[in-house]
């Protein structure tokens, strides 16, 4: 059982404060490949992704990491300036050492994914079938659930946990308090800018360790 | 235990079947313009849930629940998805197993067996109706 994830999205649909998992195990495979490649790797955005051939756990979606231990930078440039689909196409560079990885969200596509929930939000009450219904309260998916609270001055606390985790509602109620006590309350604290507390960081973390511990506040 | 209501969309997202059971509340929205809404809801969830996953996803989204009514979600490898809203109150394993029966025994038997049914339109044969009228009532989860 674990917490993934905590996002607080400001009622504007901002990111104010977000938390990884400390300890995340990072999934990465290195291997050996002849020439020529049997697995399709395409462009999708700045990344390098798998398109086709699972094997040997690289799987569909998981990004390219490193070419012989050279870590790629921005986009398919390596960090030696080559360009990652050039070293790949060509057959004197083999064999090649491909390292694949599931890519991490950087902090920018954190804050693109906070505001994405704003309107799943807001179309789960649209799209109700009876009157009077709130927006999404938990998304549920084979390797995580997305619980969520809404305050009733718009701030969205998100968790992203175990499908099994026990004690996530009394986690939201607790983030509340602790948002209330120490970003609230704090004098350096301007409306929906980024939470930067100390304070509120040390308590966070120690509701996070209990709640994975015991499964209760 | 409620079924409020079902969606069948094929692969490229056109509407192919809708059915009603429990509904109370109806939008002023044409029908067509509400499926193009949950669809649209459904790709983005797709895509927002697989950015989020810290592990690899088999099923991917499964269900979401709000304070009214749980919206359950099925999608076979070819593409056809069905949504199902039933209340809170269900887990999203049995009405898993219920879209599963309405895409094996209903779908596939009554529209994609019909010679008469082209794929990717929607789906007007009233033997589908009645069989899959019958399966959701017989349903444990369906009571009025």
């Amino acid at each position: 059982m674990a917490i993934f994830n905590i996002f607080i999205v400001s009622k504007s649909g901002g990111l104010i404060y977000h938390y990884d998992q400390a300890n995340a195990p990072m999934q990465e495979v290195e291997k050996t490949f002849g020439f020529p490649l049997d697995i399709k790797l395409k462009r999708e955005g700045s990344r390098v992704v798998v398109a086709f051939g699972q094997r040997d756990g690289i799987r569909l979606g998981h990004s390219l990491l490193s070419v012989n231990g050279v870590p790629l930078t921005s986009g398919t440039e390596l960090q030696d300036g080559r360009d990652a689909f050039e070293v790949i196409e060509a057959k004197e560079n083999y064999p090649l050492a491909l390292k694949f990885g599931r890519p991490k969200a950087t902090t920018n596509e954190k804050i693109v994914l906070a505001s994405m929930f704003y309107p799943l939000f807001a179309l789960a009450v649209q799209l109700s079938p009876e009157l009077g219904s709130s927006g999404i309260q938990e998304l549920e998916t084979d390797t995580f659930k997305l619980h969520c609270m809404q305050t009733l001055t718009g701030v969205k606390f998100l968790v992203v946990c175990d499908p099994k985790q026990a004690g996530v509602d009394q986690l939201l109620d607790k983030l509340y308090e602790l948002y209330a006590d120490f970003a609230l309350k704090n004098p350096f604290y301007s409306l929906e800018m980024p939470i930067r507390a100390d304070l509120f960081d040390q308590n966070l973390q120690i509701a996070i360790e209990q709640i994975e511990r015991t499964g209760f506040i | 235990m409620t079924i409020f209501n079902l969606w069948l969309f094929d692969e490229k997202g056109n509407l192919i079947y809708y059915r009603e059971w429990n509904r109370k509340k109806n939008t002023s929205m044409e029908r067509n313009e509400e499926a193009k809404l949950l669809y649209g809801m459904l790709f983005s969830i797709k895509s927002f849930v697989n950015k989020l996953s810290p592990a690899d996803m088999k099923d991917g989204f499964l269900s979401y629940k709000t304070s009214k009514y749980r919206l359950n979600y099925y999608e076979t490898p070819t593409g056809v998805k069905l949504v199902m809203n039933t209340d809170t109150t269900v887990t999203h394993p049995i009405v898993r197993d219920l879209l599963k029966s309405v895409y094996g025994q209903i779908y596939v038997e009554y529209a994609v067996k019909n010679p008469m049914y082209v794929l990717g339109q929607p789906i007007e044969s009233e033997l589908f109706g009645v069989k899959l009228d019958d399966l959701v009532r017989a349903s444990p989860l369906f009571k009025a």
